[in-house]
């Protein structure tokens, strides 16, 4: 450890070195290097393909017909780029990175396999991470072994304190959502203290204050770095509730991309600055999407607080003596004989599992002539796309999941709206109250159907924190219960009353 | 490479990946976000070349996290990614 540890301090005075002191390994690196060169231009080219690869493989994810051959466009580019580099190596030593990469490919695989589809945004929060993790490590090696391949150690010090800084930020950041979203106790709450924005620039300037140490040739700055910037990624995370979270993972998304791209200047690799930069592209136009979706800025999402307004009616006022509980009975009664159902999902459906139950709902009604459509908001969810991926696992086709744009403006022609697990996004004071925290919001008008039947457990206020005028409208009726079991109580009522 | 010709690249590359992703449908949001999270596991590149002769034990020891923690991003991203678009194609 001594050893190690004093490699990175002399690292200042010896300067960028391509081959090691120790003797017998400086052979066996002439020969890599030879090889190397040999093959440069050639795996270059390879590096190229795979970037071309990659650029169509997103390219084919952004619709519905060729997003299967989008995604393993992309694996192939991804095996070609690793295929390169192991040839590039001279197939020697490789007996520990086989060990490795097959270790990662079982971990991989069981987690892809064995996970359930409502615990897709903390696994999609965890993969984010791992990239991370993995960007800042291999910078963390290439600066242990004095930036061997840059051109200039100036320039790829400057990168790898970015890494550094970003990678980091990105892991325990991502660590810190995916524990909020699998609800461990101690992410349970959003917490933040006094002060907490203040201690976030220092630990951000902290993290640039120390990049241009490395610049000066100090190595061992990239550990501080690395460590102040877990910390900041922790506090950034940590104070943002549950609904916001689908900004937070498209924003670590992006992150997880510019971690690689920085590790590409790093290590001089196209490949990898390409990659990366698309990831960053891809994940800013979907924290674009979300931001827009919740009419707030990202600046807003990460900082600020959703606070009602002092004068803002109290629940008791909007709802006493206007809730109108009804019965599974009731509804199944109210939905015979109606021509167009819309169902609205919320977070509530993914908690209760109610997917199924849904379809089956669904299926039930259009063997009666029913057309069912489900209005789908933008941010409804933990994640971008949350309900569609639980739905679609349900065997929901995906024609009758309508965007919120496209259903809004036939909303006053459906018969009845079925509200389920859903509040924030379905509440009118978002167009009614310029004052409200959630002014502006877009929103399903499920107030606009003929009937809306709300499936919730209690009265309690949404994320917002503020009561839904909705819930007391004349046309509501409230179901209170477990969205799962409801939808099973439902079900057997309309089947009893054919 | 000089630094130049490397933020030409980034820079590029940034401006593409805005231009071919114009409007992702909000069936995709999901996936998108799962497949193009595989391939940023391609600092797994990275990680291979880290533990090349050379390194040091140190910086193999890196290098060899690293592989394992990129392999399970770029494994589990495409595979996790496949099954959802499997699910939406099966009646599209």
């Amino acid at each position: 450890m001594l050893d190690t540890l004093s490699h990175w301090l002399v690292f200042a005075q010896e300067g960028p070195s391509l081959v090691p002191a120790g003797t017998n390994e400086a052979a066996d690196v002439v020969d890599e290097l030879a090889h190397a060169a040999a093959v440069g231009p050639w795996a270059n080219l390879a590096y190229l393909i795979a970037a071309i690869l990659f650029i169509r493989g997103i390219k084919g994810m952004t619709h519905p017909r060729t997003a299967v051959r989008g995604n393993l466009t992309g694996a192939l580019g991804m095996l070609l780029a690793v295929v390169v580099t192991v040839w590039q190596l001279g197939l020697l030593p490789l007996g520990v990175a086989i060990v490795g990469m097959a270790l990662g490919a079982v971990a991989g695989y069981v987690m892809a396999t064995r996970v359930q589809m409502t615990q897709m945004p903390q696994m999609v929060g965890l993969f984010n991470g791992f990239g991370g993790l993995a960007s800042l490590l291999v910078v963390g090696a290439e600066t242990h072994t004095h930036f061997a391949g840059a051109a200039n150690v100036s320039e790829a010090a400057c990168a790898a304190g970015v890494t550094g800084l970003i990678g980091a930020v990105t892991f325990t950041g991502s660590m810190v959502a995916a524990g909020k979203l699998q609800e461990l106790d101690m992410f349970r709450k959003p917490w933040s203290f006094p002060g907490q924005r203040v201690a976030n620039a220092v630990l951000l300037l902290s993290c640039l204050g120390l990049t241009f140490l490395m610049l000066g040739g100090h190595g061992w700055a990239y550990i501080l770095i690395v460590l102040l910037a877990g910390v900041l990624g922790v506090l950034l995370v940590v104070p943002i509730g549950g609904a916001d979270m689908p900004v937070v993972i498209a924003l670590l998304n992006s992150y997880s991309g510019l971690a690689a791209s920085a590790a590409g200047f790093v290590i001089s690799n196209n490949v990898l600055i390409i990659a990366g930069s698309l990831v960053g592209a891809s994940g800013l136009i979907l924290t674009g999407i979300m931001c827009r979706a919740m009419n707030r800025s990202l600046a807003h999402v990460l900082f600020g607080k959703l606070q009602a307004a002092e004068d803002a009616p109290s629940a008791d006022d909007v709802y006493a003596g206007k809730i109108k509980a009804t019965s599974a009975e009731e509804v199944a009664m109210l939905l015979d004989g109606v021509q167009r159902v819309v169902i609205v999902p919320g977070y509530g459906l993914a908690v209760a599992q109610a997917q199924h139950a849904v379809r089956d709902l669904a299926n039930l009604l259009e063997d009666r002539g029913v057309t069912v459509e489900y209005a789908i908001h933008p941010v409804a969810g933990r994640m971008p796309g949350h309900m569609n991926v639980l739905l679609a696992e349900a065997d929901v086709p995906y024609d009758q999941l309508k965007e919120m744009d496209e259903i809004n403006p036939t909303m006053s022609q459906a018969d009845v709206a079925i509200v389920i697990g859903a509040n924030d996004v379905v509440n009118p004071v978002a167009d009614t109250d310029p004052k409200s925290p959630i002014a502006g919001m877009p929103i399903i008008h499920a107030d606009q159907a003929r009937t809306v039947v709300v499936i919730k457990r209690s009265l309690s206020p949404g994320f917002a924190g503020i009561p839904n005028p909705l819930f007391a409208a004349d046309n509501c009726l409230m179901l209170f219960g477990d969205g799962k079991q409801v939808m099973v109580e439902l079900i057997a009522a309309l089947k009893e009353a054919a | 490479m000089d630094l130049i010709t490397a933020i030409t690249i980034f820079a590029l590359a940034i401006f593409i990946g805005f231009e071919i992703i114009t409007k992702v449908p909000p069936t995709l949001h999901t996936p998108l976000m799962s497949g193009s999270n595989a391939i940023s596991g391609i600092t797994l590149v990275g990680a291979i070349l880290a533990v090349r002769s050379g390194s040091g034990f140190f910086g193999a020891l890196l290098g060899f996290i690293a592989i394992v923690f990129a392999m399970v991003n770029v494994v589990g991203g495409f595979l996790v990614t496949h099954r959802m678009l499997e699910m939406f194609r099966k009646k599209g």
